[in-house]
This record gives C-alpha cells, structure tokens and sequence, in this order.
C-alpha cells in the first residue's frame, strides 16, 4: 500500500509531503529528490527502487508526483491513483502548477486525507468530493444536518457517486468519443504497429436517479443480439439496424469501465448499464488494433547529396470523407544534428525550422478529406568529424478529426427513470467523435 | 598571464550561460543548447571567414556545452585555427579546447602537433608553456612519439626560461607515466639532476618530481641525486622562514618541495657516504625539533605544511629504519599526535605508527602506547580512525600484551562498525592462536568471538578452531566442556552449533561422565538446534549424531529413530538424505568393531600455515599485513607445541591454491595422514563432517595441491593408490572389511549403491596423483583401466605398456601391485605384495629371471624381501632396472610363499618393455621430416595396419601414446586426425631415435602405424608393443 506521497517543484523543492505509514521516513523525501529528480543522468522509468523503497512518479509540466512504498504494491494500481489524484486536482483548481499548488495546498491536504486512508485509495469521484470538500470556508456553506447526513449517506452508501433528490430541468445528456490513434510505418507504407485508444466520456444532467444503458457497435454484442433474434432489445436492435447495417462492428481488445457500471451485467448479457454520476465522468475506456481508419498517411522522401546536403519532401495524404475536416495538423521532420541552415518550400500551412528542437514543423489550420500537400526542404549540414551516420528518426504527426478512427459507432444511449415523469424521449442527447493523433510516426 | 581585456569580454558567451543557468528543467536547458549549437553550425559554414573574436567566443561555447554533458562533433577545425592566433587568449582558448575535446585518434592530430611543434620553437616563453601545457594535458601516445625528443632538450637547454623549464619537467614527467617506453633515456637524465640545484625553487619542485618517477625505475642512473637532494634539503630546512620569499608557505619553507625531496630519497637506502649520512641525520633531527616548536602560526595551513613535512621525514626514517634514536624519536613524535584535536594527524599517526611496530628499534617504543590506542578505540569518532587503531593493535601484538589486546578488540566488536567486523574477527581469531599461552585461554576466546560476532566468523576460523582443537590432546576434554556450555545458550550462532556438534561428536566422550552432560543430554542439545539451522550445519550435525552412535552405544536407539524420521529419510535435500539413510544403514548393519574403526576419532590434522592468515592477507592485499607472521613461524615453532612448522613449498604462503587446500582441512582426505593401511579407512571421508560435494569440488580445483601434500604421504598409501578397493565391482572383491562395506551400501538400492560409488569417487581423486600423472590425467579413466585390469590378469604387460602403475595380478590370496619409475635406461620398479588373508604369509621369497639373451639385454636386481607378511597388510619390494641394448622377452617375477602350510607358488611377468626407456623428443615439422626422410632404409621402417580393438577416441589415444613414452607431436602432420611422436630409447650402449605415425581411419574401424627408428629390431619391438594398444 502508498506508504507516502509527495509532491515536487522543478527544483526538487518538496511543495506537498503527506506519509501515511511509518516505515516511511522523512529521508524518503530526499532519496527522491537526490536519486531521481537531480539524478545525473535522466531517469526514465517510472518506478525506482531505492534502498528498498519504491517510488513511483508522474510528472505534470514542472510538477512530480511521487508515490512512496516499501511494501510490494501492484504497480498498476498506484499510477491509476496517481492520475486520478492529478484529475481531482485538475477539477478542484485547474492546471497543476507549481503556483496553484501552493495557493491550494490546504485543499490538497484534505484531498488527500479524503482519497488515501492508512494507504489505501478511497473514495477518488471528483462529484462526491466535491459534495463534502469544498474550496469555500465552512462558514460561507450553509450544511443544514440534513444535508450533512444525506452526503454521509450518499457517500458511505451503495451508490456513492450520486445524491439522491437532483432535479433538472432540462434533462440533457452530452457523449464524447475520444480517441488517439497510434501508429509505426515504414517508410514503403507498411503498417508495423497501429492501435486506437478510445475513451467515452459523458457529462450528465439528469433528474434523479436514472437508469442508463450504452450500447456500440461492438462485435460481440451485435453477434449476440443478432443470435438471441428480438427478445428484450428488439426495439433497440430494429431502430439501428439501418445505421449498422452496412457498417462493420469493431473488435474490441480490452475495456474498462466506471465503477458505476454493472459489470455482472456486462459479463453475462454485455450490455453496459449504469445509474450515472452527475456531472461529467469518463464511462469506459477500450483499446483496438484491428481495421483501424488511418486518417492520414505520410509519404517521406529523403535524399543525401554529398556530405553536406540532405533533400526532404514529405507528401501527406488525408484519407477520410471529403465532407469532414480534420485540424490541428502540425507534421515534425526531424533534422540531423549537424544541420546548419534549411530552406522550406510548402503549399499549405506554415513550416520552420526550429533549431531548439532539431526539427522542421509544419503547421496546417484545416484540411479536408481525400487532399494531399507536401512540403520539400533543403537541408545544409556541416561535415563532422565523427563518422557516425544519422540515425534518421521518423517523422511524427499531429491532428485532429471529427470522427473515431477505431470504427466505433454509439448505437443508443437509454435513459429510463421510472419514478419521475420523463421518458427517454425527452432527454436531449449530444454525441461528438473526436479523433486526435496519439504517436503517429512514420520512417523515412 | 595577461590580463584579460574588457573588449575581450565574451558577452555572448556570458548571456548564454546565464541563459542556460536560468532555465526551469532539464528540457528547456536541452533546447537552449540545440539552439545555440545551430547558430554556431550556422556560423562556422557561413561562407565569410570568421574573426578570431567570434571564432574565439564560439569554440567557447562549445566548450561550455560540452562540460554540460553533451556531445560535441564538430568545431575542431576552428579550434586548431586558433592555435596559430598570435593572441594570447585565442591561444589560449584553442588549446584548451584542444586538451579537454580532441581524442588520440582524430585526424587533426597532424595539425596540432604542427601548431604545437611552431610554438615549442618560438622564443616566446608564454607560448611554449601553452604547447608544453597541451602535451601534458593531452599525453597520449601520438602526442608522446612526437615530442618525446624536443621535451627533454627544452629542458635542459641553458637558455630556457624558468617557467617553461618547470613546464617541461612536468610534460616530460606526464609522458613518462602514460607512455614510459616512448621517453628516450639519453645523455639529459644526467643534467636534469642537476636542476636539482637550480637558482628557481619552481623548477626544482618539478624536477623533483620528475626524478622521484625516473629514480623509482631506474634507480642506478639518478643515484647521484641522493647528495643533491641532500644538499638542497638541508639549506631547505636550516633556512630561515623569510629567505625563500615566494615558497614560504605561512612561515613553513618550501613544505611541497620538502616533502618531493623526502620522497625521492625513500627511493634508496640511507646514503653510504658518512658525511652525507650525518647531514641527512641532521636535517631530519631538524625537522623533528621543528615539530617541537611553538607554532608560528595559529592558521590551520602552517600546522598542514608543517606536518606535511614531518610525516614524510618519519616515513623515511622507518625506510631507512638504520637509526634506533630518530626512530625512537618519530614513535614519541606521534605519540603526540594520537591525542590530537585534529582527526587526520590521529588517523596518520596510527597509520605510521602501523609501520612503526614492526621495526625492531622501535617496537619497545610503539608498546607504550598501548592504552592511548585502545582508548582511541573506544572513543573515537571517525571509523575509519577506528580501523587504523585497530591495524595498530594487531601490528603491536607480541606475547606480554596478547592477553590484553585480544580482550579489548573483542569487547570492541560487539560495538564495532559493520564494515569491519569481519576483519577484527580474523584478526582476533589469528592472535588468539598465535600468542596462546595456554590453549583454555584460546578456546574460550574464540568461542566468545563467535557469540559476538558470529555472523562475521568465517568458515575458516572455525575450521581452525576444529583443527586446533583436534591435535591437542590437552584441550579436548575442557573445549568440549565449554562448547556444551556455550551451547545451552537458549539462542547460539549456527558457527557455535557447528563447532559444537564436530567437537562433541569427537570428544563428547570426555565429558560424558557428568550426569549433567550424560550422552543423552548432549545429543538432545544438538539437536534441539538442529531445526534452526541450515542444511551444511545440519548434515554436520547427522555426522556428529553417528559418531555419537560410536561413542555411546547406549544413545543409538534415540539416534537411530531420529534418522528413521521422515524429515531425514524423505529430506528434500539429497546430501541430507543420503547421509540419513547411510547413517542409518551403517548403524543398523555394521558391528561394533567396524563402527569403531569406520568412526575412529579424527587424527591430527598435519601442521599448515593458519587459513584465517591467508584469508586475510587475501582481504588486505600482501604487503599490508605486517611482517610479524615472520617472528611468528619461529615463536611458534617452540610455543605452539612444537609441531614442525611445514609449509612445504615457498608460494604455498599466500597462493588461493594453498587456500584450498586448507579449507579440506577439516574434512580430511586420509591421504595426507600416517595411519595403518586398513581398506575400512578411506571410508571415513564420507563420514567426515563436510559434505562429499565441498570436498571434492575443490578437490578438483587444486590437484596441484593435493600433489604437494600427497607428496609427502608415507609409502604405505600407495596401498590404498591401488585401486582395486575403489572400483566398486564387489564380486570381483575378496570379502575384506571393505568390500563388506560397499556391500552393505549397494544392498539397500540401486540408488544407494549409485550414491556409495559417489562418496568413493573423490577418493579416487586423492588416490590419482599419488600414482602417477598416467594416472592422474584422467581420473575416470583411472577406474575404467583398473576395471579392466582386474578382468585380465594373465597378461598383465601389454597393459603396462602404456603406464606404470597398477595392478599386476590378484588371486585370492595375493594382491601385487606395481608402481615404477625410468629414467633415460635406468628404472626402479616398486612392487607391492598385499596379503588378502587373515593370516600370516610365510618363508615369502621373491626372484627375478631373465632368459637369456635377456639377461645380457637387461639388467634386473630385486632388493630382498622380509620373509614374512602378516595377514591384511602389505609388503614392498624395491627392483632396480638399467637397460643395456634392446630386448624383446620379458622378465619374470617368481614368487614362493606358504599359506597354511601349503606352498604357493606364482610366476608373473614383469612388465619391463623397451617403450619404458624412452625419452621424449619435442621437434617442429620441419625436423620432423627431415628425420623421416632419414631413416628411409626400407629395414628401418616398420609398418602394421590393424583393426582397431577400443573404441577410437582421440583422447584416448593421445593418453596412450603420450604413456607409451614418445612426445605427442602437435601441429606435424598436415591431417590433424593423424598423430605423430617422436622420442628417444636409452640404453646403456646406445641411443635409438625412433619417430611413429599413427593414421586413424575411423569409417574402417582401422589404423595404420608407421615406426622408423634407427634399429630394425627396435623398429619391430615397437610396433608390436604398440600395435596391441589400441
């Protein structure tokens, strides 16, 4: 279990030190700080064992987190608290910065008097903590005892994520399909390894206590319903049998979901169901790496002229419907270390050599599908001494399309709450795809 | 150096560093830095050449980026350009580049040494100090072969200046520690001793130096240094503190150039020269009445300089260690300092006075400060001072104080650091046994030590211990008294338990008539540790409960039942079980009488140099354990009991082979031990405490050793050499102790039968080298010949043909057994008469006889023979052999003797043949050939193709041809499957030169032997011998 965690600027300064078991000691701060943040050389890893304590780090922009243990933890588990730590603070103060921590390190103890108890993660739903860790001083609350035993109730309850008795009046349901498509390729075209990582985020305002279920167009699920004829989702499985019809259903590797999920249901008749937080939560969270839509594919072309000249042309290719537009396209050309001027020619966008970053950025606002645009540029290099030959790393891409690159469809999201007088029709409900780029590289 | 000017300021330079010092992380740092280095990439392609300036500020850059910590590929060549700048700073800046960034191998190195070699020739001293700088800097081998010639001429030229001289020394002294072949020795080295006597105080620092490496290579050629450093010291030292201006430093004189001076005379011994000798006394009185001063300064630096140059005169006194007043002097000088405020005076005067102890003028003087060091001790802070304190204490050691120091060094360990705990142990441990007056004494400490600090007592202190213990009668009776003591302890080290359970299993018997320590009480407190412990300690403890079953029949049912447990007889651990289960066996089958003589009490191990000394000398590395093992060996030769101290060969003090050898110490081989030959003897090394494994991998590490040690056995183990005993084919055996013993093993299972020849098969190690390298080579091969041997007795010779040793013949009555040795034409054959029986052989007469025209070939005389030979034991008869010309026959060995009255009588061939006289000849091929061709005369060649009769491995057949006598010849014949040998025949007449070539064809099964010797007789001879190996 976390035996400690502590929080670092920069500089190694300790801005937040909370232990919560004795076998970690106050040096346990410092063989940090010594062995990792001020190590000579550059650490990588994430866990470092140091005299047989564990430690294990996040960092945000300037900011470490550290996790502390001497006991032998599930690792897996530690980083999850960690990013969820880095999420409610994010939703407590915005960004996490060495600034914002200090102005909230009151608020941060709590939290974390809240969220870790004797090591052990606890309670983390941004929405509960919210109910009973506020920013404002007690005083300003005005927490009838009522109120006060309803939130204990709440929170030592079944259902922890959600009060009871919240009325909206608009009922209005929002989904976002997020996801980051990650790829290898050769510089021939070959794909040598793609996979989409998706997640479902949801932001809920619903009256009382409803009842939700989420279908996609999974594989499995559409083979089972398809097997099982019109028995209990007939109405769901008619009303998209027309959207799906053509489409294909995705192979989903690995899933995982919000722990408001009924995984019993899951398991046995893979429906996903689930009374939801209020506010917004991230409902699941898969991964695919079959018959992945690449959005764009990157063409390179380099040329050595003698020692002192590399020629660049670099063709990129958007390949999806020519109604949608992708953004945020920003292509990096990595240039040899000894490159000592660039020329850039391009049709589209802004390109630069930036020397602080030894690379060649293309930027273009918008681009629509089935375009291509490319780029050439003349590269001078300065003879060295050292006959060691550039090791040409890829090319990498950025983007952003409004569509999901794994194939993944939201077939219906149900919203059923019988004790109040609003159906299913009656919810508005929004969904947005959202296709960004993960590690996009390709060779050359 | 010149003042750097304000328009040389560098401000780019200057922003960018604090530019880089103020960045937040490492990342904004890195993309500073690649900014940076694309803008000087820039730059130096830009097509305008650049001004010094700039190229000045950006190879700085470089330079500050590279000592960041990031590579740095390019800007060499404006680096070299700077170096032919006629501005200092660009110089300077070129050549610091130079010596920080550019590597032996880069093809810049051209240009350098060009630069470099312009400004050695130049007249301006600032520059040749740069180039000369760079050199010592740089100081590889490129750097080295091409200025090795102009640094000593720089040197000792009459019209360089000071400066630069004092450069040269220093380049010339770099030069001559990285590449010192390179350095010509020539007719300089004779006058840069005479900078000894420079004007510049500089220059004669740096010489210094340079003659302190030389001196210590070639002392002979710098020995005339000796009188001028001399000289130079003593105006040094009698000068007052205002005379030498610059190299006052805070009113000492000259302390560094002091100190070199020192130095380089502890490169000799105290000057021959008497008046030399007495001004060299004097100034190091001198330096001694210094200390005494009142201090001149209160500021640290002048008591650092000044001690600086004490301790380096106390050094060299105990280098010289001629002059018992000054020694005396610099032991009462440190003294002093034990007592310092100052933590580095007391951890030096320690360290001195280490050395100090063991001159023998000084030893007296160094004992007085016994109860200063021993409070240093206790009370010190700083550990390594500590460590010091206690190296002092082990050098100071003799008899009057043992008692006291071993005392305080154990009530040291059980607060002492960690990290040198082990080390006080061994050294503990070592003085105990040294200075033991009596051996309670001893006994006790050591078990205290290992109940202080018995994680740190290695195996070898208490392999000591047993060793001690077991070749004193005296003490066996009280150790084993303490060790039960000790062990009622509720929680005893597992070291204690192991001593324990070897001393009580050994001599529990004497104290077994105390009801309190009745044989009962023993076992149950052996074994209630039993659990505790891990599985060596606990197969110790089987081995003890066994011997117990010996020692006190009236304990076996308890033991026995322990042993049939589960947890033995199923133990997951295989030494474990094994021992269980033969324990058991032999406890259960085995008479009284065989267990006595199987469990015998250990004999006395023979006298070796202590493995606790080796350990630690290993630890410390030679040279810092001081000298007092010498005084040792000759104190205890008389204290110690006066058992001759053998150390049987010179190296065997420190080699880790020697340490091998004694770790078997307390599991001992019966080789290296006087005891009557019975067959049951070489049984108990399976029963010795160490398990089988331990003692047979180093076994196999070190035969060299064994060799030694087998070496000095008695003749009588050539008995046990014979290895019929040790073959394990029980139905070929007569039905001697012995072989009712394998019996008893291989009757339980397979399995156990498997294990028995196991636990025989490091027997059969020691056994090896003790017959013969023939024998030795291979050790498996060894059983599988005298397997073969016992199969085929009636024609013994063709067997002895390849090797000298075995068993001749075997019947039931009589084993005979040979072991020879020859020597150009001359041999001696040992033949050794063992009586199988019970009983008495009686009127036994040995004869020789040779057929004629043998008996004029081959001259056989047997020694004579006692007539009798008593029932199990042996005989050995002695028969000398010389060679007179070549033979065919074979000799005969006649024996008559009377068994129960009835004659017997047996003939024997003796396996005398030709090969035994053969002298190995190594040749090369060419040598080889022409010889060949020689002897072409179709007489005397022989040539036989046969059918191969063993299985053709290639192994084996060089084993056997090297046996045969001929020297294997590797790397003659183009076809590396064949072998060719070559040697000589000595007879008494003549010599004959014989060369063989052996064709294997292994499709056919087939070989082909080709002799040609100089003898057509011989030739024959040969083949035949030969051709029935293989």
């Amino acid at each position: 279990m976390i035996g400690g965690l502590f929080i670092y600027n920069h500089k190694g300064e300790v801005l937040i030190s909370r232990v919560y078991r004795d076998d970690i000691g106050r040096n346990a701060v410092d063989a940090f700080r010594v062995n990792v943040i001020h190590a000579r050389q550059q650490v990588r890893s994430p866990v470092n064992n140091i005299a047989r304590t564990s430690f294990f780090h996040v960092k945000r922009s300037n900011i470490w987190l550290a996790a502390v243990t001497k006991q032998n933890v599930n690792a897996a588990m530690v980083f999850e608290f960690l990013y969820k730590m880095c999420d409610v603070m994010t939703a407590y103060f915005g960004k996490i910065s060495e600034e914002n921590i200090k102005n909230n390190f009151v608020l941060i103890y709590e939290l974390l008097d809240e969220i870790l108890d004797f090591g052990y993660p606890q309670n983390s739903e941004t929405g509960a903590l919210k109910t009973f860790i506020t920013q404002q001083g007690i005083k300003s609350q005005h927490h009838t005892k009522e109120e006060q035993s309803q939130i204990t109730s709440q929170v030592t309850g079944q259902i922890g994520w959600r009060r009871e008795g919240i009325k909206y009046r608009r009922n209005e349901l929002f989904l976002d399909v997020l996801e980051s498509v990650n790829l290898l390729m050769s510089p021939q075209g070959q794909v040598l390894s793609a996979h989409v990582s998706g997640r479902v985020v949801m932001k809920s305002y619903l009256s009382g206590m409803p009842e939700c279920k989420f279908g996609m167009n999974d594989k499995i699920i559409i083979d089972k319903q398809g097997k099982g004829g019109t028995t209990t989702t007939d109405e769901a499985g008619k009303s998209d049998l027309g959207g799906s019809s053509g489409k294909q259903a995705i192979a989903i590797d690995d899933c995982t979901f919000h722990q408001c999920v009924r995984l019993s249901k899951f398991d046995t008749e893979r429906s996903i169901s689930f009374i939801p937080p209020d506010g917004e939560y991230e409902l699941m969270r898969y991964r695919t790496t079959k018959d992945i839509i690449l959005p764009f594919r990157v063409i390179p072309l380099v040329r050595e002229v003698g020692r002192t000249k590399l020629e660049v042309k670099v063709v990129i290719k958007s390949n999806f419907k020519p109604s949608l537009l992708a953004q945020k396209i920003e292509v990096r050309i990595p240039t040899p270390l000894n490159t000592s001027g660039v020329q850039v020619i391009c049709m589209k966008g802004k390109a630069k050599y930036k020397a602080s970053e030894n690379a060649i950025v293309w930027k273009i606002k918008r681009m629509a599908g089935m375009k291509e645009s490319q780029i050439s540029a003349e590269i001078e290099l300065l003879p060295t001494n050292d006959k060691k030959k550039w090791a040409r790393p890829p090319i990498s891409m950025n983007f952003e399309v409004p569509f999901a690159p794994s194939g993944l469809k939201v077939r219906y999201l149900k919203v059923f709450e019988p004790k109040l007088n609003y159906s299913d029709h009656d919810v508005i409900k929004w969904v947005r795809y959202i296709g960004r780029s993960g590690i996009y590289e390709t060779r050359c | 150096m010149p003042a750097v000017s304000k328009g040389d300021g560098m401000r780019g330079l200057a922003v960018f560093i604090s530019d880089i010092r103020n960045c937040k992380s490492k990342e904004a740092e890195i993309k500073r830095i690649n900014k940076e280095l694309a803008n000087i990439r820039s730059k130096f392609k830009g097509d305008k050449a650049l001004d010094g300036y700039s190229k000045k500020k950006y190879v700085c850059k470089l330079l500050f980026i590279f000592l960041l910590g990031h590579d740095i590929d390019f800007g060499h060549m404006e680096a070299v350009n700077l170096l032919s700048s006629n501005k200092y700073t660009e110089k300077q800046i070129g050549y610091l580049f130079i010596s920080v960034l550019v590597n032996s191998n880069s093809d810049l190195i051209r240009l350098i040494n060009n630069a470099i070699k312009n400004d050695l020739s130049s007249r301006n001293p600032t520059f040749m100090n740069l180039a000369l700088h760079c050199i010592a800097n740089v100081g590889s081998r490129e750097m080295a072969e091409a200025f090795a010639a102009d640094v000593p001429r720089i040197l000792v030229a009459g019209d360089t200046m000071d400066s630069v001289k004092q450069s040269a020394a220093l380049c010339l002294l770099r030069l001559n520690r990285t590449s010192p072949d390179l350095v010509p020795m020539g007719e300089w080295t004779a006058r840069v001793v005479h900078l000894l006597n420079d004007q510049h105080l500089g220059v004669v620092t740096a010489a210094t130096s340079l003659i302190t490496t030389l001196a210590q290579k070639n002392p002979d050629d710098f020995k005339t240094s000796v009188s001028l450093a001399v000289a130079r010291l003593s105006r040094i030292v009698t000068s007052a503190s205002t005379d030498l201006q610059d190299y006052t430093y805070y009113f000492v004189a000259a302390p560094w150039l002091s100190v070199k001076l020192l130095r380089l005379l502890q490169c000799y011994p105290p000057p021959e020269d008497a008046a030399i000798r007495g001004r060299l006394t004097e100034c190091l009185e001198t330096i001694l009445n210094k200390a005494q001063e009142p201090p001149k300064s209160k500021k640290v630096q002048h008591s650092n300089a000044k001690n600086a140059v004490l301790f380096e005169a106390i050094s060299l006194i105990i280098h010289h260690d001629s002059e018992p007043t000054l020694l005396v002097r610099a032991c009462n000088q440190l003294g002093q300092f034990l007592q310092h405020r100052e933590t580095n005076l007391r951890y030096l005067a320690l360290e001195s006075m280490c050395t100090l102890a063991s001159s023998e003028f000084s030893h007296e003087a160094v004992k007085t400060h016994i109860d200063t060091v021993i409070n240093a001790l206790k009370t010190e802070r700083d550990v390594s001072v500590r460590q010091r304190a206690v190296d002092l204490l082990y050098a100071m050691c003799d008899r009057s104080n043992a008692k006291q120091i071993v005392a305080e060094m154990l009530s040291y360990l059980e607060t002492a650091d960690y990290s040198i705990r082990e080390e006080i142990v061994l050294k503990v441990a070592i003085l105990a046994e040294k200075y033991a007056v009596d051996y309670t004494w001893y006994v006790d400490t050591i078990l205290n030590l290992i109940r202080i600090a018995g994680d740190y007592v290695s195996e070898e202190v208490w392999y000591r211990v047993i060793q001690i213990v077991i070749n004193r009668d005296d003490v066996q009776g009280y150790a084993a008294k303490t060790v039960f003591e000790a062990l009622q302890a509720p929680a005893c080290h597992e070291n204690l338990v192991k001593v324990g359970g070897y001393i009580l299993g050994e001599f529990g018997n004497l104290i077994a008539g105390d009801p309190r320590s009745s044989p009962l009480v023993q076992f149950n407190l052996l074994h209630s540790k039993f659990h505790l412990c891990s599985v060596p300690t606990r197969a110790l403890l089987l081995s003890a409960y066994i011997k117990f079953i010996n020692l006190f029949p009236e304990v076996k049912g308890t033991i026995q039942e322990v042993l049939r447990s589960d947890s033995q007889l199923r133990n997951a651990d295989v030494e474990l079980q094994q021992r269980a289960v033969e324990y058991l066996r032999l406890s259960c089958i085995a008479s009284t009488d065989i267990l006595a003589t199987v469990l015998e009490e250990m004999p006395p191990f023979p006298e070796r140099e202590s493995s606790i000394l080796a350990k630690l000398k290993r630890k410390k590395g030679p040279g810092t354990v001081p000298d007092i093992e010498e005084n040792r060996k000759e104190r205890n030769a008389n204290v110690n009991g006066g058992t001759n101290h053998t150390t049987t060969t010179p190296n065997a003090k420190t080699s880790p082979a020697s340490f091998v050898g004694d770790l078997l110490a307390p599991a001992p081989p019966p080789t290296n031990r006087p005891r009557p030959v019975s067959s049951s003897s070489f049984l108990q090394t399976p029963l010795t405490p160490l398990p089988s494994q331990a003692c047979a991998i180093p076994l196999a590490a070190s035969a060299g050793t064994f060799y030694q040690v087998a070496a000095a056995a008695s003749p009588d183990l050539l008995g046990l050499g014979s290895p019929s005993p040790l073959s394990s084919t029980p139905p070929a055996l007569p039905p001697t102790a012995a072989s009712l013993l394998i019996d008893v093993f291989s009757e339980n299972s397979p399995g156990a039968a498997a294990a028995a020849a196991a636990a025989a098969a490091p027997i059969a190690v020691p056994a090896a080298p003790v017959a013969d390298d023939n024998f030795s080579s291979i050790t498996p091969e060894s059983l599988h010949v005298a397997d073969s041997i016992l199969a085929d007795v009636q024609e013994p010779t063709d067997k002895f043909v390849c090797k000298n040793n075995g068993v001749l013949y075997e019947n039931q009555l009589l084993q005979i057994g040979l072991k020879c040795e020859y020597r150009q034409s001359l041999g001696r054959m040992y033949v050794f008469f063992g009586n199988k029986t019970s009983t008495q052989f009686l009127s036994f007469a040995t004869s020789v006889v040779c057929q004629e025209p043998l008996a004029s070939q081959l001259n056989v005389h047997p020694k004579p023979v006692d007539p009798t030979v008593d029932g199990g034991a042996q005989l050995q008869q002695i028969i000398n052999i010389e060679c007179v010309s070549d033979f065919v026959e074979a000799a005969v060995l006649n024996i008559q003797f009377r068994y129960g009255g009835i004659l017997q009588n047996i003939a024997v061939k003796l396996p005398i043949t030709l090969n035994k006289f053969f002298q190995p000849t190594e040749m090369i091929s060419q040598d080889f050939f022409q010889r060949w061709k020689q002897l072409s005369a179709p007489q005397q060649e022989v040539q036989n193709i046969f059918k191969a009769k063993h299985s053709m491995d290639t192994e084996v057949t060089k084993a056997k041809i090297i046996g045969f006598g001929v020297a294997l010849l590797d790397g003659v014949d183009p076809n590396p499957s064949n072998f060719v040998g070559a040697g000589v025949i000595h007879t008494k007449t003549t010599q004959v030169g014989c060369l063989l070539r052996l064709e294997p064809n292994t499709q056919a099964q087939m070989y082909r032997l080709t002799l040609r010797t100089s003898r057509d007789t011989v030739s024959q001879r040969l083949c035949d011998l030969l051709s029935d190996q293989f």
